[in-house]
């Protein structure tokens, strides 16, 4: 369970974000969760609602975005979705993929609370 | 009060990437094979580097990091065997990350040929933690079962190297090692497979030649860069 030590990487953004914007509060996180990235879904929404007391982002909610695995034949150039974790081609069978997405971890978008007179 | 959108696209892992760039900048300049060991716990790790300790002699210049939650007791098996090792306590988190290898970076020595890290035991969280690591070496023992990778993929697919591990057991346990290759294969197509046995030293040989090889494949690649 290393969902914490993930939720803690999240925050350093969350704080840095917030101070370049000028914001006093988070109050909504997206976050884009790649099928091989290693990380469960519920437990990241566990461990954030654990995290983000007397923080920053306390009234917020963390939404996670399943990304499943997408890959690039380097063979014949056909893109499709790995399911089932078999890295072959499914059009000419080669073995050489590139992984387009669904191995990371990635802060899509936050929801940020300003003050009135703060220009944008 | 005013909310705002903003986009983000960041990674979270992005502090551990930046910190396992900067180890990896220092051992590859140094021209030092970096090796990650992942296991579950029991899987014979710690075994298996007494072993390559073995067959990596002088004039091989070798360090150990250990990862562990609690105790000393692995440190203390590899400077039993006259390789100096530094233990790293996690205190309770189930993974290394790079900030605590970069921490060690001041005292390690910087004549080395190859530094081998054994992460903590867990087949999961370790596998998302890149440790600036030039090779990754997942084991899988035979008495864990030949249908772990599928479980376990992300460890499979980030590694570069397999190590069937107690294959002295093969045989004596319904373990089938070509389903295991063929399942670690699968998701890793490129994983160079081994068999090994760290009590009657199958597959040893051909494990410290392929250590050799990526050691060299280092200078290789810098001497490309250059
Ligand atoms: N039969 C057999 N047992 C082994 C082998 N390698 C390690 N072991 C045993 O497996 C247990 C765990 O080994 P250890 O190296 O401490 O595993 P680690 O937790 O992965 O570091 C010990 O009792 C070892 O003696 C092997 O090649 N064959
Ligand atoms: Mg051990
Ligand atoms: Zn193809």
């Amino acid at each position: 369970m290393h969902e914490m030590s993930l939720i803690a990487g999240l925050f350093e953004i969350l704080e840095e974000k917030a101070r370049e914007h000028k914001a006093r509060s988070v109050t909504a996180v997206r976050l884009r969760v790649g099928t091989l990235s290693g990380a469960v879904p519920e437990l990241l929404e566990t461990a954030f609602d654990m995290y983000k007391k007397g923080t920053l982002a306390e009234k917020a909610a963390l939404v996670t975005i399943a990304v499943p695995v997408k890959v690039r034949c380097r063979a014949c150039g056909s893109e499709f979705e790995v399911d089932d974790y078999v890295f072959h081609c499914q059009f000419c069978g080669a073995a050489d993929l590139e992984i387009l997405s669904g191995t990371d971890l990635l802060v899509e978008s936050i929801e940020l609370e300003t003050e009135d007179e703060t220009p944008a | 009060m005013k909310r705002k959108d903003v986009e983000v696209y960041e990674d979270i892992l992005k502090s551990n990437v930046a910190a396992a760039a900067e180890v990896r900048r220092r051992f590859r300049e140094q021209g030092v094979l970096v090796v990650n060991l992942l296991s579950s716990p029991g899987a014979g790790k710690t075994t298996l580097l007494e072993r390559l300790i073995d067959r990596l002699p002088p004039p091989a210049r070798l360090a150990v990091i250990e990862g562990d939650i609690e105790t000393e007791r692995d440190a203390e098996r590899i400077r039993a065997k006259g390789v100096p090792a530094w233990q790293i306590q996690t205190g309770g988190a189930c993974h290394l990350e790079a900030k605590m290898i970069g921490r060690l970076l001041g005292e390690l020595p910087s004549d080395l040929d190859f530094l081998f890290i054994e992460n903590v035991g867990n087949l999961v969280c370790p596998a998302a933690f890149d440790l600036g690591e030039s090779l990754r070496v997942v084991l899988l023992s035979v008495p864990e079962g030949d249908d772990k990778p599928k479980k376990y993929p992300k460890a499979f697919l980030t590694a570069q190297a397999l190590v069937l591990s107690k294959a002295d057991l093969v045989g004596l346990l319904p373990f089938d090692p070509e389903r295991a290759r063929g399942e670690a294969l699968e998701i890793n197509p490129s994983l160079a497979v081994f068999r090994v046995s760290a009590l009657t030293g199958e597959g040893l040989d051909d494990l410290v030649a392929y250590l050799h090889l990526a050691r060299a494949g280092l200078a290789a690649e810098d001497g490309r860069h250059a």
